[in-house]
């Protein structure tokens, strides 16, 4: 079985700040990371690995030449090969043009049986590029998927909802998003480490990967950016301190009962 | 087209690379600053520039107008699960009608699924003018494939201007597959939407970087436009009895199914869901564990039946269940009373919550941020102040 998972190096959000004077975004200090669902996304492969011998795992990422760090990362923790798929072309792609970039370097790969990815990146947030990229292959897509089982062929997956769960079944080959509870993901170990240090990663560029040059880039993106802004600034309320628990709590409840909330 | 630095002015400043928030602009070893692939054009650092040596290259399209022009009207998904209406579809439609008088045209709702006639009544008492309902077999269990199919095949014959979904485990896991079938641009999660009726187009507002900027998107060249919205952030529309609309049965050919319905489990059968919920305690890190939770639910008791909500950093301890999630990354809730318990307040919890009707906040650091969303924030050890507040409860 080949499994391809996709990974995308996003700055670490919860580090980042808002300067109050300014009103911007102050990124200093924030490391850039493997996109931490996209790391369940790679444990789900792994651990598929070791349960279905001969398979193999590719991983491949779209970004800069410093993305090169995650897939070095996905090395260390087991991955067999990697890819980085890295061209000014693709600059200011949105989700409808990257996931058709993507799905153009996975068709130059060996065949794929199961497509892995995160249930979102934590920068966008749009959950939007692994349904995008199953559907420019034509294939199935389960999306918040929390287990697989595979067995001659099929896979089971079990799908979350808002308030529980479906058990699903789908030939492969097949795509799913990945969620967090799906597992826990492992730290590289020292012999990936070694072998991710060695690797020299050469980039696909969009040449290589085949890609309709009218589909790619900002240029083809339909969706626009035309501002950023902070969000406005809640002001808090009253705060009660320095005052026994016991005597705030009764103030809170004599206050719930008279803005008739209980 | 794009952003393009001018090396001739850039001074290395690096004031820019510090306000981009996709990362997108890197100092060489000159200190003069160059673009990558992460650029999304947005703009952000324009203005920071002292020297002006950023600027926006745009390439107008060349676009059909009368192609674009051929396209009229709001649609809304709705979202139907076993025959039952979610909240979010009432809700889109509430929001979809503001929409659509703006823009002067009629609102329609999908509907798609088997045996759903009934649910087509509900949304024309909730604002629908029209309900689009494709009743197909194939349609009667949720899976992604036939749904886009269903969906995509409507929008190619009717050429709706605007398509709203859930921003649901439902929504999301099928209308981007919509979007590339139509070639129409998608933006996720928004949490504002608004209408340029000069250029009719949508304004779609959403917070990105968890919550820490909010970005507003166009999609000037595409149609439909496209836009999941995130539940719990537009109102439920008072419904008029006996309001009706035109219900257009709709016959698609849609493929059997890939994706086979095995089993449906509630996870939530013996709690109260927090998406829903109009009282919710959640719990942070400041509980300490999971056996901690007890407590939680002992309030929630105490208050007749309250959700019990999480923060991130207490589902990603496993101490509860990811159903619980209250965030950016979790649900949105927007309850009657929300009280946060050992919450820090990370600016990603606090966009799932920041709209509730009044927000209680207990915590021994008063500088802690979730204090400053809070109308009533109490500085205090939850160890104490809860049980004190189960007992005043039950008084």
């Amino acid at each position: 079985m080949h499994i391809v998972v996709c990974v995308k190096q996003v700055p670490n959000t919860t580090q980042v700040r808002i300067n109050p004077e300014t009103n911007t975004l102050v990124r200093d200090g924030v490391e850039s990371i493997m996109n931490p669902f996209d790391e369940n996304a790679l444990e789900m492969a792994l651990l598929l690995k070791e349960k279905h011998e001969g398979s193999t795992i590719t991983v491949l990422t779209m970004g800069p030449p410093q993305a090169e760090a995650i897939l070095k990362e996905a090395v260390g923790r087991g991955a067999d090969s990697v890819v980085l798929l890295c061209d000014r072309a693709f600059a200011g792609s949105d989700t409808w043009a990257t996931s058709y970039a993507l799905s153009t370097a996975i068709a130059k790969l060996e065949k794929a049986d199961l497509l892995l990815f995160g249930k979102q990146a934590i920068d966008g947030d749009t959950a939007q590029v692994g349904p995008g990229v199953a559907d420019w292959m034509g294939l199935p897509c389960i999306a918040y998927a929390r287990s697989i089982e595979i067995a001659d062929g099929k896979a089971v997956v079990e799908r979350a909802f808002e308030d529980g769960y479906e058990k699903l079944e789908v030939s492969l080959p097949c795509a799913l998003t990945v969620l967090k509870e799906a597992n826990v993901p492992r730290m590289a170990s020292l012999r990936g480490k070694m072998a991710a240090r060695k690797l020299e990663i050469v980039p696909m560029t969009a040449e290589d990967s085949g890609a309709d040059p009218e589909k790619l880039g900002l240029n083809a993106s339909p969706t626009r950016v035309v501002k950023i802004f902070s969000p406005p600034p809640k002001t808090g309320g009253v705060l009660w301190q320095d005052e026994e628990p016991a005597e705030m709590a009764q103030k809170l409840v004599d206050l719930l009962k008279e803005r008739k909330l209980i | 087209m794009g952003l393009k630095v001018d090396l001739e002015l850039c001074t290395g400043c690096g004031a820019c690379v510090s306000v981009c928030p996709f990362c997108a602009l890197v100092q060489r070893e000159d200190g003069k600053v160059e673009v990558n692939e992460a650029c999304t054009a947005c703009g952000a650092c324009l203005e920071i520039c002292p020297v002006e040596a950023l600027s926006m290259e745009v390439v107008e399209k060349k676009v059909d107008t009368a192609v674009l022009d051929a396209f009229r009207g709001v649609w809304v998904f709705a979202e139907q699960r076993r025959g039952k209406l979610q909240e979010v579809a009432f809700e889109l439609l509430g929001e979809g009608r503001v929409l659509a008088e703006q823009l002067g045209v009629e609102l329609c709702a999908v509907l798609l699924g088997s045996e759903i006639q009934d649910c087509a009544v509900t949304l024309f008492e909730h604002g629908a003018d029209k309900v689009y309902m494709v009743d197909h077999p194939a349609l009667k269990d949720y899976t992604a494939e036939p749904y886009s199919e269903a969906m995509s095949a409507l929008i190619r014959k009717y050429k709706p201007e605007v398509v709203l979904a859930g921003a649901t485990s439902m929504g999301r896991g099928f209308i981007a597959s919509v979007a590339i079938q139509v070639s129409a641009g998608l933006t996720a999660d928004c949490t504002e939407l608004g209408v340029d009726t000069e250029k009719r187009l949508l304004l779609q507002t959403r917070p990105a970087f968890g919550g820490n900027i909010m970005a507003c998107i166009i999609c000037p060249d595409h149609r439909p436009q496209m836009a999941t919205v995130r539940p719990k952030v537009f109102n439920h529309p008072v419904p008029v009895a006996g309001r009706t609309g035109e219900l257009i049965q709709e016959t698609v050919e849609i493929k059997d199914p890939v994706v086979r319905l095995l089993e449906t489990v509630n996870a939530m059968q013996d709690e109260v869901n927090v998406a829903g919920a109009e009282f919710i305690v959640t719990g942070g890190r400041g509980l300490g564990g999971p056996e901690n939770f007890k407590l939680l639910h002992d309030l929630a008791e105490a208050l007749g039946g309250a959700a019990v909500g999480a923060s991130r950093a207490a589902v990603d301890a496993g101490w509860i269940s990811s159903f619980h999630q209250v965030g950016q990354t979790g649900k949105t809730v927007r309850p009657k009373v929300y009280i946060a318990c050992g919450v820090s307040g990370q600016i990603q919890h606090l966009v799932g919550m920041n709209s509730s009707d009044t927000i209680i906040a207990i915590n021994k650091d008063p500088d802690a941020p979730i204090f400053g969303v809070a109308d009533i924030g109490i500085v205090g050890d939850l160890f104490h102040v809860i049980p004190d507040l189960i007992k005043s409860l039950k008084k």
